[in-house]
């Protein structure tokens, strides 16, 4: 309980803040990222842009925290070793993931800071519920429009750190430099707003449903998706470690495939864990005011079924 | 016992047939694929004998291949089984792009339960999926065979020594009828593993190996109500050694495989230790829940061999070839020199799937007429491996391959039937007979 009164206190300061991660000694930061408007998308100039980038709308960002790090393959454990919650059960309302047939981390490192990687949209959203019930604070995966804003973070150039792709090694791991492997979080430069590794490392679920006409839709500086139960495709943000220097554009948008759940050798497939996606990992958003209990429990019957 | 090839050609054979007299016509222009086939229809009939999910997966995987295939048939001991199978499979092809739905064609009459169903359900195919428990693999092979059938059979190919000489000896017909054969040890059908075993020679002699299958273990199937005990341990399979074999044998065979396959041959003897720790209520039946084997190869190289069902314990499933120049990291896919140079990187981006690549290249083989896989000799060599792992750790003892394989060992039920009984029975308190290094003794 002190824990969290200590987080209302700031709240109204609106100031970063570490979250614990109660059965734990483990924290999660969280950045304050102003709300604002922005222009979503690329200059058709842009070097390497692609046509779903645009076309450029002005949108309108409402206040929000973002983690400062990926989510940590220690933070995700606690959720999954957390004995108290169901394991892998259809009915109940927060269930843990079934374990990993094999280790989906690949071997590139689980405890100490590593990114968590390989889960589902689907196991990144429970793990949001699971945190609410843990924390009263609703935690949840950010919009495309609110993580390519923080990304962004007031430039208008490819990176938010200009257009000299030379520059983006201070900032990220990618193809040339991360020896085809993903690396402990904020070990390189941060953001101007302070999220380290939003470029590179994992590639970022994001919340929505992906179109790639979705930005011609866009009126009234409103981004609106609605949420859908369809597993694919889902909008990602970032680029991996995997990717080249393009694939790191701010702008840049990736979506899922079932091809990623392909080397999964049973049917149903596991909903929790891609076999083939261990370049992808997740960032929390908390919105500055937080919904109704009931408005959180329709966004996650919206977005679990459950 | 088995009954030589009678001259009763079934009807893929005649396929073949036909389609090597087609070639003497190749040049003839416009020659649609059919011409190829006997007859109007060139559909290629698939049974799946096995529905669980494992057996699904393989279903929808013959499906995806790119040749003209249907499923005609499907059995299972249990009906529920059965019944989800064809639902998630609808499902899926309804996710699918393209008209695979036409390719799903079991109807009520074509869905065969209870021990003997596979009978049926094989009668009516050209290719057979083969994915029940593992302890059934040898009867329904030595059916599918019997009956002039192509085969995908998944690993393990048996759980006992009496099952794998069975498998072997189904295997020389299938040579002998030309049927095709894969068993879905699928580092075989993957290009990193393909690709390391290309350059092996870069680390020179192997000289000593390592294997791990380490994780937190699979599901457990509760007793329920009124289950008789042949029930019960039909569902809740994966903890009898009849039906699994130990996960020695049902998952780490994959890594032990990879290591045969490198060496070019399988250990002559083994020892290990091994035990039940953590995994051992009375839903968890016989099987140990770690085992740590050292495998000599004939050349005296040794492979030590680690398989563990804990959870919240180290997670690792891979394989390491130590050479005399280089070491191969197979779940890295590369190679590097004893200095820790890298020599050799597969290009991770081109990685296939090879559960579908399986399909993919025995379909193709099936519609061309072609006899191209052999795979059973391979699999029952990396099954009777990992059943020898296993006799070394229950016994505590060193087990030779020779006397293991050739000991006539048959750990199945003599009938198979709800009502009969069991190889293993519960105690008083509904623990099962454990076996214990030392006091357990095979020879």
């Amino acid at each position: 309980m002190a824990a969290s009164s200590f987080i209302y206190a700031q709240e109204n300061n609106f100031i970063s803040y570490d979250q614990p991660l109660l059965g734990s000694t483990l924290r999660f930061k969280m950045v304050p990222i102003q709300g604002g408007d922005f222009l979503i998308g690329s200059a058709e100039n842009e070097k390497g842009r692609n046509k779903e980038e645009g076309p450029q709308k002005k949108i309108t960002i409402a206040p929000f925290w973002m983690s400062a790090y990926e989510v940590t393959r220690d933070e995700l454990d606690v959720f999954l070793k957390d004995e108290s919650t169901s394991q892998n059960v259809s009915v109940d309302a927060i269930t843990r993931p079934s374990p990993q047939y094999v280790d989906l981390s690949w071997g590139m490192g689980k405890e100490g800071g590593y990114p968590a990687n390989s889960m589902s949209q689907y196991a990144a959203i429970m793990y949001c519920k699971w945190l609410y019930q843990k924390t009263k604070i609703f935690y949840r995966l950010p919009t495309e429009a609110e993580w390519e804003y923080a990304c962004k973070a007031g430039t208008t150039s490819a990176y938010f750190f200009g257009n000299n792709v030379s520059d983006l090694e201070k900032y990220a791991w990618y193809e040339k430099n991360s020896e085809n492997t993903f690396h402990k979080v904020g070990k390189k430069l941060p953001n101007p707003w302070g999220l380290y590794d939003i470029l590179g490392n994992l590639t970022e679920w994001t919340l929505d449903h992906y179109d790639e006409a979705a930005f011609e839709k866009i009126t009234n500086n409103e981004f609106k998706v609605a949420p859908s139960l369809l597993k694919y495709p889902k909008t990602l943000k970032g680029g991996s470690y995997l990717d080249p220097a393009t694939e790191l554009r701010s702008s840049k948008r990736i979506h899922s495939d079932p091809i990623w759940n392909r080397r999964d050798p049973q049917i149903p497939k596991s909903k929790w864990w891609l076999t083939e996606a261990k370049q992808v990992g997740i960032r929390l958003v908390r919105p500055f005011n937080q919904p109704t209990e009931e408005e959180i429990k329709q966004f996650f019957k919206a977005y679990l079924n459950l | 016992m088995n009954k030589p090839f009678s001259g009763n050609n079934s009807r893929r054979e005649f396929v073949k047939g036909t389609s090597l007299l087609a070639g003497g016509i190749l040049a003839a222009p416009l020659l649609s694929r059919a011409n190829f086939f006997s007859g109007s229809d060139d559909t290629i009939k698939i049974a799946v004998v096995g529905c669980g999910g494992r057996g699904t997966g393989a279903a929808m995987q013959a499906l995806s291949s790119k040749q003209n295939v249907k499923i005609v048939a499907m059995a299972d001991a249990f009906k529920d089984n059965l019944d989800n199978c064809h639902t998630s499979l609808t499902e899926e092809i309804n996710n699918s792009i393209g008209a695979l739905a036409k390719r799903l064609d079991v109807p009520e009459e074509r869905r065969f339960t209870g021990f003997d169903g596979y009978q049926k359900a094989i009668a009516l195919a050209d290719v057979v999926i083969l994915a029940t428990p593992p302890g059934f693999r040898p009867i329904h092979f030595a059916e599918a065979i019997k009956q002039g059938k192509h085969v995908f059979m998944e690993k393990p190919v048996a759980t006992d020594p009496a099952g794998i000489q069975s498998v072997l000896a189904t295997a020389a017909i299938a040579k002998q009828k030309k049927l095709n054969v894969v068993v879905g040890l699928q580092r075989h059908y993957q290009n990193s593993y393909r690709e390391l075993y290309k350059r092996k020679d870069l680390i020179g002699d192997i000289t000593s190996a390592q294997a791990w299958w380490n994780n937190d273990g699979v599901w457990v199937r509760p007793r329920k109500y009124n289950q008789t005990e042949m029930e019960y341990q039909m569902r809740n399979w994966y903890y009898f050694n009849w039906l699994c074999g130990d996960h020695i044998t049902e998952q780490h065979i994959h890594n032990l495989d990879v290591i045969n396959w490198f060496k070019g041959g399988h250990p002559v003897k083994a020892q290990g230790l091994g035990g039940r720790q953590v995994r051992n209520g009375k839903d968890h039946g016989e099987i140990f829940d770690h085992h740590f084997v050292e495998f000599e190869y004939a050349d005296g190289s040794i492979l030590n061999s680690q398989c563990r069902h804990i959870p919240g314990t180290m997670s690792k499933v891979d394989e390491l070839l130590v050479g005399t120049k280089g070491k191969i990291f197979c779940g890295a896919a590369h190679i590097k020199d004893h200095t820790g140079k890298l020599i050799y990187q597969y290009d991770t981006k081109l990685e296939n799937n090879p559960y579908q690549t399986e399909h993919d290249e025995l379909f193709a083989a099936i519609a061309k007429g072609e006899y191209k896989f052999a795979d059973t000799e391979n699999g029952a060599s990396s099954t009777m491996t990992s059943i020898m792992g296993r006799m070394a750790t229950y016994s505590g003892q060193v087990i030779e391959w020779d006397k293991a394989i050739n000991s006539g060992i048959d750990i199945h039920p003599k009938v198979y039937d709800w009502n009969a009984e069991a190889p293993v029975l519960p105690n008083a308190d509904g623990h099962y007979p454990i076996a214990i290094p030392g006091v357990t003794k095979y020879f």
